[in-house]
C-alpha cells in the first residue's frame, strides 16, 4: 500500500511490521514522532507490544537489553545527547550479542545547543559493535528496519538505522508500506539459541578472565565480517519479495567516472541531482553512497572506485583533530595499497546547515581543479 | 531462631559452596536465603558489585538459577525490560529480583530505580547495603553512616553527612511494599522475600549486610554486629505496605548504640560526644518510627 507519510512514521510502521514485542524509549527532538506513532499503534492494539516509557535513554537501552536477553524483539529510538547517554550500554548490548534494533535520528551534539542534522552522534558510536545503516529515503528507512532485525538476529549483533534529522525524519514522501503477511514470510519470529530462561539456568555476562576475553572479542569481529555477507543475502531475499534492494554501497553514474562523490544519507539525493547536471555537460562525475558504515564495506568501495582518480567525500560530521569520519575510513581502505584515488575530505552541513547544490558544485569544482587537497579537511560551506 | 523457624527454609540450595565471598560476608548468607525464598523460577539481575565477583569467574558460577550480570546503574531498568519480555512471552510465573549494592541503589542507579518505582514495575529490588563501595575497596557512598571511616573519608576528614534515608524515599514513591531486613534475622528476611514474591508491582527490600573487610571487624563477629544494628535501633526492622501501613517487626529494649559502634574499626576514631550525637539521632528516628507505626 502506497501512502504519503513522514520519515519518522516509516520507521514506526516498520517496527510494527517487524512484530517488535518490547519498545523502550525516551523522547528527544527530532526522534519524538517515531515513538509517538508507536504509542498510538500500541494503544489501539494495532501493534501487540509493551511500550516501556522509561526515565532516560540510558534506561531505554537497559530495558531493551533485558527484553532482548529474554528472547523477544526489542526496539528503541534516539538521537544526539540521548544516544551519547546510551553509549555505555551500546557496548553492553553488542558485547551481550543482543539483536536490538534502534533508529537514530542524526542530530548534532552540544554544546552549544543545536537540534538540527549532523552525523557526529551516531559516528561517535563507531566502535560499540553495532551495525550502522545510513538511509537516504523514508522507503529505505522502513525497509532497512525490517531487514535489520533479520540481519541482527542472524549475526547476534545490534543494528542502528540512521536517518537525517528533519531532512528525512520530518519530510513526507510516498512510501510503499509492505503487506503484513509478506513481512511475516520474510521475518520469522525471533528464536534465539540462548536466552534468560529459568528452565535452563545459566549465568550471562559474568566476569570473564583474560584467557577467554580475547576470543569473545574475536567472535564479534568475525560476526561483523560475516554481517557483510548476511546483509547482501538478506537484501536479495528482500528484493525477491518486495522488489527493492540497497546493497552495502550504492553507485550512481559511476561508468567512466573520473571524479566520484562519496556521501551518505539525504545529501546523496542532492548529489545525484548535481551529478546529472555535470553529466549533461559531459563531465565524468559519479556518486558512491555508503549505506553500511559498520561493517565498513572496504571491498565494495575499492571495487566501485577502481580506475577513479579523484574522490570527494562529503562528511556531515567531524572527528576533531583528524577530519571527516567517512573520509578517514575511506583513506584507511587504501592504507596497504600501492595505488588508489586522491581523497579529498570535505566537511559540510554541520548542525543542520543545508548541503546545497551550490555547495556540492563547489566541491566538484575544487576537486577537479586541485591535484591534491591543500588541507586534510576542507570546509566548503564555512563562513569567513 | 526457633527450630520451627529453621524448618521453614527449603532444603534446595541455589547458591553453591565455593563462591568467592570473603569470610563472614553478610551478603552471601542473605543471598542464600533470598534464593531459597524465591525458588528456581527466578531471574536474578546483578549490577556491578561484589556480586559481579562472588559467583565466580566464567565459565564457573555459584548460581544454580538464571542470573544476568548488567551495567552498574541498570539493575532496575534491565529488570523492567526482563519482566516485560517475560510477559510478552506469556511467562507470568517467573520472579525477577534485582540485587544491587548501596552504591548501585543510593547513588549511580538511583534514577533508574526511581523510574521503575514510579511506573510500579513488577519485580523485587533488594538493596544489599554494606554502607560503602566495598567491591572497589571501601569508598564512601551516600549510604555510608555519619562519621564512618572509608578510604575516601579518612579519619582526619570523616563523612559528616548522615546516611541517605532510602526507605523514606522509596516509600514516598507509593510502591506496594518496602521493607528493611538484616542478615542477623534470616527468618524475617526470608519471610519478607516470600511476601514480596506474592505482591504485584515494585517491591523494595533494604537489607543491611555486614562487610567484615570494610567495617573492620573480625569475620566471626559478622552476625553479632549485624544483630547489634537492630538491637541498638540504629537499623530498625520494619515494613511499609501499600505505601502507608508501617509495621515494626522487631522492637528491642533500649541498648546504647556504643555497643554496635565499638565493635567496628570504621568507628574507632569516634569521640564520646560523636557517639552521643549518633545516639540522639537514633533515638529521634526510632521515636518517629514508633509514632508512625502507632498512627
Amino acid at each position: 500500500m502506497k501512502k504519503v507519510i513522514e520519515g519518522s512514521h516509516a520507521v514506526s510502521y516498520a517496527v510494527m511490521l517487524s512484530r517488535v514485542q518490547v519498545i523502550c524509549a525516551y523522547p528527544i527532538t527530532p526522534q519524538t514522532h517515531i515513538v509517538e506513532k508507536l504509542s498510538d499503534l500500541c494503544s489501539t492494539g494495532e501493534m501487540q507490544a509493551k511500550f516501556l516509557k522509561v526515565e532516560s535513554e540510558h534506561s531505554a537501552m537497559a530495558g531493551c537489553i533485558g527484553a532482548s536477553a529474554v528472547g523477544v524483539r526489542a526496539f528503541t529510538a534516539s538521537s544526539s545527547q540521548g544516544l551519547a547517554l546510551m553509549h555505555e550500554l551500546l557496548h553492553w548490548a553488542a558485547g551481550a550479542r543482543l539483536p536490538i534494533v534502534m533508529a537514530n535520528v542524526n542530530r548534532s551534539l552540544g554544546a552549544p545547543w543545536n537540534i538540527w542534522c549532523d552525523q557526529t552522534d551516531s559516528l561517535s558510536q563507531r566502535d560499540t559493535g553495532w551495525l550502522q545503516f545510513y538511509c537516504e529515503s523514508s522507503q529505505e528507512a522502513l525497509d532497512t528496519v525490517i531487514q535489520a532485525y533479520k540481519i541482527s538476529e542472524k549475526v547476534s549483533l545490534p543494528s542502528m538505522v540512521v536517518l537525517d534529522a528533519f531532512y528525512l525524519s520530518h519530510t513526507f514522501e510516498p512510501v510503499n508500506i509492505p503487506d503484513k503477511g509478506r513481512v511475516d514470510r520474510f521475518l520469522p519470529p525471533y528464536e534465539p539459541k540462548y536466552r534468560l530462561d529459568p528452565k535452563v539456568p545459566r549465568s550471562f555476562s559474568g566476569l570473564t578472565p583474560p584467557d577467554l576475553f580475547t576470543e569473545m572479542r574475536y567472535q564479534i569481529q568475525e560476526a561483523m565480517e560475516e554481517a557483510k555477507k548476511v546483509i547482501l543475502h538478506v537484501d536479495e531475499e528482500f528484493d525477491a519479495l518486495f522488489g527493492r534492494r540497497y546493497g552495502l554501497v550504492e553507485g550512481y553514474r559511476l561508468e567512466d567516472a573520473e571524479l566520484v562523490l562519496v556521501t551518505s544519507g539525504t545529501a546523496a539525493s542532492t548529489a545525484r541531482d548535481v551529478i546529472d547536471q555535470y553529466r549533461d555537460d559531459g563531465k565524468p562525475v559519479g556518486l558512491l553512497k555508503v549505506r553500511t558504515f559498520r561493517p565498513f564495506p572496504s571491498e565494495e568501495i575499492r571495487k566501485a572506485l577502481k580506475n577513479v582518480s579523484k574522490v570527494a567525500v562529503i562528511d556531515r560530521n567531524i572527528s576533531f583533530g583528524m577530519g571527516g569520519i567517512f573520509a578517514e575510513e575511506l583513506k584507511s581502505v587504501y592504507g596497504n595499497e600501492e595505488e588508489g584515488p586522491i581523497i579529498f575530505g570535505y566537511i559540510a552541513g554541520l548542525g543542520g546547515r543545508d548541503i546545497t547544490r551550490e555547495t556540492i558544485s563547489g566541491i566538484i569544482e575544487y576537486t577537479f581543479e586541485e591535484d591534491r587537497p591543500k588541507k586534510p579537511s576542507l570546509w566548503p560551506d564555512l563562513r569567513r | 531462631m526457633s527450630l520451627k523457624d529453621l524448618r521453614q527454609f527449603p532444603e534446595e540450595e541455589y547458591l553453591s559452596s565455593g563462591h568467592l565471598a570473603c569470610a563472614g560476608c553478610g551478603a552471601a548468607i542473605a543471598m542464600r536465603y533470598a534464593l531459597k525464598a524465591l525458588g528456581e523460577e527466578t531471574i536474578v539481575v546483578i549490577p556491578a558489585s561484589c556480586w559481579s565477583i562472588v559467583p565466580g569467574v566464567f565459565p564457573h558460577t555459584a548460581f544454580k538459577l538464571t542470573a544476568y550480570h548488567v551495567a552498574f546503574e541498570t539493575a532496575a531498568s534491565t529488570a523492567t525490560g526482563i519482566k516485560a519480555g517475560l510477559e510478552m512471552k506469556g511467562d507470568l510465573g517467573t520472579s525477577v529480583m534485582a540485587w544491587a549494592g548501596d552504591g548501585a541503589t543510593f547513588d549511580i542507579g538511583f534514577q533508574a530505580l526511581s523510574g521503575a518505582a514510579e511506573r510500579n514495575d513488577d519485580f523485587i529490588y533488594v538493596c544489599n547495603d554494606n554502607e560503602a563501595y566495598m567491591n572497589t575497596g571501601t569508598q564512601r557512598s551516600s549510604a555510608t553512616p555519619y562519621l564512618a571511616w572509608t578510604t575516601t573519608t579518612p579519619t582526619s576528614q570523616p563523612k559528616v553527612e548522615p546516611k541517605k534515608n532510602i526507605m523514606e524515599i522509596m516509600v514516598a514513591h507509593g510502591i506496594p511494599y518496602a521493607a528493611t531486613a538484616c542478615v542477623a534475622y534470616p527468618e524475617d528476611f526470608y519471610n519478607k522475600v516470600r511476601k514480596a514474591k506474592e505482591i504485584k508491582g515494585l517491591k523494595f527490600i533494604h537489607l543491611l549486610s555486614t562487610c567484615p573487610t570494610g567495617w573492620r571487624i573480625a569475620s566471626q563477629f559478622s552476625i553479632k554486629v549485624a544483630r547489634l544494628a537492630v538491637l541498638t535501633r540504629i537499623f530498625p526492622l520494619y515494613e511499609v505496605e501499600g505505601g502507608e501501613r508501617l509495621t515494626i517487626n522487631v522492637k528491642p529494649e533500649f541498648r546504647p548504640v556504643r555497643d554496635y559502634l565499638k565493635m567496628q574499626g570504621r568507628f574507632n576514631h569516634l569521640a564520646d560526644q560523636d557517639i552521643e550525637a549518633i545516639q540522639q539521632n537514633v533515638e529521634k528516628t526510632w521515636n518517629k518510627l514508633v509514632k508512625r507505626a502507632e498512627s
